[in-house]
């Protein structure tokens, strides 16, 4: 069987709508993740992907449906899921070391001092921050600050990562440089990346998969764009890639129209069978739902089940 | 050529002080004319009425007491006579004790009301009653209860120390920022260590104003606390130099006062700034 690491099953987030009634974030996510993966999900403001992100983090509960990790089902916050956050969150009156080592104490409870600091010095470094051990927050740069989340996550040697648009308030030249980071660090441990974003050059240079969403309210995961580039890339030659502008327009398009008439467009859309896009260099086709990829199919479900759309699609590959 | 703001100010400080002084003396001095009257009734009758002096003593008149306040502060010469060094301590020991007694009651029932809305609106009713109420309200039923009139001022002072702390700590509490308790939270950090290194550090300056508002309030009420209660303290000594007809150390008192009060707020402000974070 194939490794479904996470497991997103059915999970939907409705709130009561002021006037009565009750507004739907989102509805019936289905993703399965595999151990490794550095996933990436792009969707406009409104569409619930930070609440995706906080359900899965433990933060938030879903009103419906569950997220299983590992084996198991998610029931609160863990360090086996650290996050860093869109604010990077450090905690102002703690030095560049406090903040670390704090995670590194919440860890290993019962570890010296000296234990505690070598750890959290390894994942400074790391980062390239050493030097800066003993400097407040406040006297840290933007790019310097979200450096320190990174160690601050990375520290607790978490099984997955969860990142919520952890570079969007950084100016382009310490996002780059910060993302080639992340990007070695991820690649080194073999880390499972869950990543918000709604840059799609950070998402194509950075992700082996690509979730869209369509708007919100209502938001459901349109497609899964599968990242055509090879996992070996540099920021300098990704975009010269001669899949690059497949991939790239394919999500434009998406973020541009499609998302807001996907819902309408595809009335018989299966949540659960979500198409997995393979942009060519001609024109993106589907090759498979991802229950196809990731999980043996389930007992008494036939391919008859899935979207109409999608189904023809996949027909007219196989025709081809 | 500018010089630095505050030596400009400290200049301008003087200036007024200057003024203040020199108006203080011109007003105070003597004017009237003095009456020639038999030596025994003229000393029945004091300088004021048969030397032409004002009853207000002048700004001379208070330094050289103010002197000799500062050079025998501690002396002991029976109830109606100490020093005001002495009655300083019993005001601030009691201001001391009740505050520190508001301390340990305020803080912890702060951070409960911060932290659990359901506590926050059910002691909201009282709270509200409460606070209003004058400290000096509650004196009688301090002295019926405790039947000890300095106990009753400690009473008295812990009462009106409580709520600024109580509620300061409350709202402390009540806004550290989501973002930092999610950080505990995705951590695993338990209630108590997350209380004591996100919670308590996060609110810790809004504690520190409560506290320093606090303190003020205390050194406030201790003077008119003491002035019921009586037998020593600072607030005594006002009343009983007023019943003696010593206006120059009702004055003295009146500026120890003051800058004991100040005092006990610096160090506040101090504790406040080693608190505070830059974000």
């Amino acid at each position: 069987m194939p490794d479904r690491f996470i497991s997103i099953e059915a999970i939907a987030k409705r709130y009561p709508a002021p006037a009565g009634g009750v507004t739907t974030i989102f509805e019936n996510l289905w993703l399965p993740m595999a151990r490794g993966e550095f996933v990436c999900v792009i969707g406009h403001s409104g569409c619930g992907k930070t609440t995706v992100l906080n359900i899965l983090a433990g933060l938030d509960t879903p009103t419906d449906g569950a997220v299983i990790v590992d084996g198991q089902a998610i029931e609160g916050p863990s360090l086996d899921r650290a996050v860093i956050f869109q604010g990077h969150s450090l905690l102002p009156w703690r030095s560049v070391m406090g903040n670390v080592a704090y995670a590194v104490t919440s860890k290993w409870r019962n570890w010296s001092s000296a234990q505690v600091q070598a750890q959290a010095q390894k994942f400074i470094d790391l980062v390239g921050l050493t030097g800066s051990e003993h400097k407040k927050p406040s006297e840290l740069s933007g790019g310097m600050k979200q450096r320190v989340g990174i160690a601050r996550a990375l520290s607790i040697d978490p099984k997955i990562l969860l990142m919520d648009e952890p570079f969007s308030a950084l100016d382009a030249l310490t996002r780059g440089t910060l993302q080639d980071e992340v990007r070695r660090i991820c690649q080194e441990t073999g880390q499972t990346v869950f990543m918000i974003t709604h840059d799609v050059d950070e998402a194509i240079y950075l992700a082996d998969r690509i979730v869209l969403m369509t708007n919100g309210p209502g938001a459901v995961l349109a497609e899964i764009v599968e990242n055509p580039l090879p996992k070996e890339r540099s920021r300098t030659e990704f975009h010269k890639h001669p899949l690059y502008y497949a991939v790239r327009n394919h999500i434009i398009d998406f973020l541009v129209e499609r998302s807001r008439t996907f819902t309408k467009e595809n009335p018989t859309f299966d949540p659960r069978h979500v198409p997995l896009i393979r942009p060519g260099v001609a024109e993106p086709v589907v090759v498979a739902g991802n229950g196809d990829t990731l999980s043996t199919s389930l007992p008494g479900e036939s391919p008859s089940k899935t979207g109409v759309n999608a189904l023809s699609t996949r027909q007219s590959i196989a025709n081809a | 050529m500018t010089r630095s703001l505050s030596f400009r100010a400290a200049i301008v400080s003087i200036a007024l002080f200057a003024v203040f002084i020199a108006a203080w003396h011109l007003a105070t001095r003597g004017t009237g004319t003095a009456v020639d009257m038999d030596p025994e009734y003229a000393k029945l009758m004091g300088a004021t009425a048969t030397q032409g002096k004002s009853a207000m003593p002048g700004p001379l008149d208070v330094a050289k007491v103010l002197w000799q306040h500062l050079n025998q502060p501690f002396y002991d010469k029976g109830p109606n006579d100490k020093g005001v060094g002495i009655q300083l301590g019993y005001s601030l020991a009691r201001v001391l004790t009740g505050y520190f007694l508001a301390v340990i009651v305020a803080i912890p029932i702060g951070f409960l009301i911060g932290m659990s809305p359901l506590m926050s609106r059910a002691l909201d009713p009282f709270i509200q009653v409460l606070k209003p109420i004058s400290p000096l309200a509650w004196m009688p039923l301090a002295l019926y209860t405790i039947k000890d009139s300095s106990l009753s001022a400690i009473f008295v002072i812990f009462i009106c120390s409580v709520w600024p702390m109580l509620l300061n700590t409350a709202f402390g509490v009540s806004a550290v920022r989501k973002e930092w308790l999610n950080v505990a939270r995705t951590l695993e950090v338990g209630p108590v260590r997350r209380a004591f290194t996100v919670i308590l550090p996060a609110a810790a300056p809004t504690i520190l104003t409560g506290m320093r508002i606090s303190i003020g309030i205390a050194w406030l009420v201790i003077v008119a606390a003491e002035m019921l209660v009586g037998g020593t303290g600072i607030g005594y000594f006002v009343w009983n130099e007023w019943n003696n007809l010593q206006v120059v150390n009702v004055i003295n008192a009146i500026l120890l006062i003051g800058i004991v009060g100040m005092i006990l707020d610096q160090i506040l402000a101090w504790f406040q700034r080693l608190v505070t974070f830059p974000e």
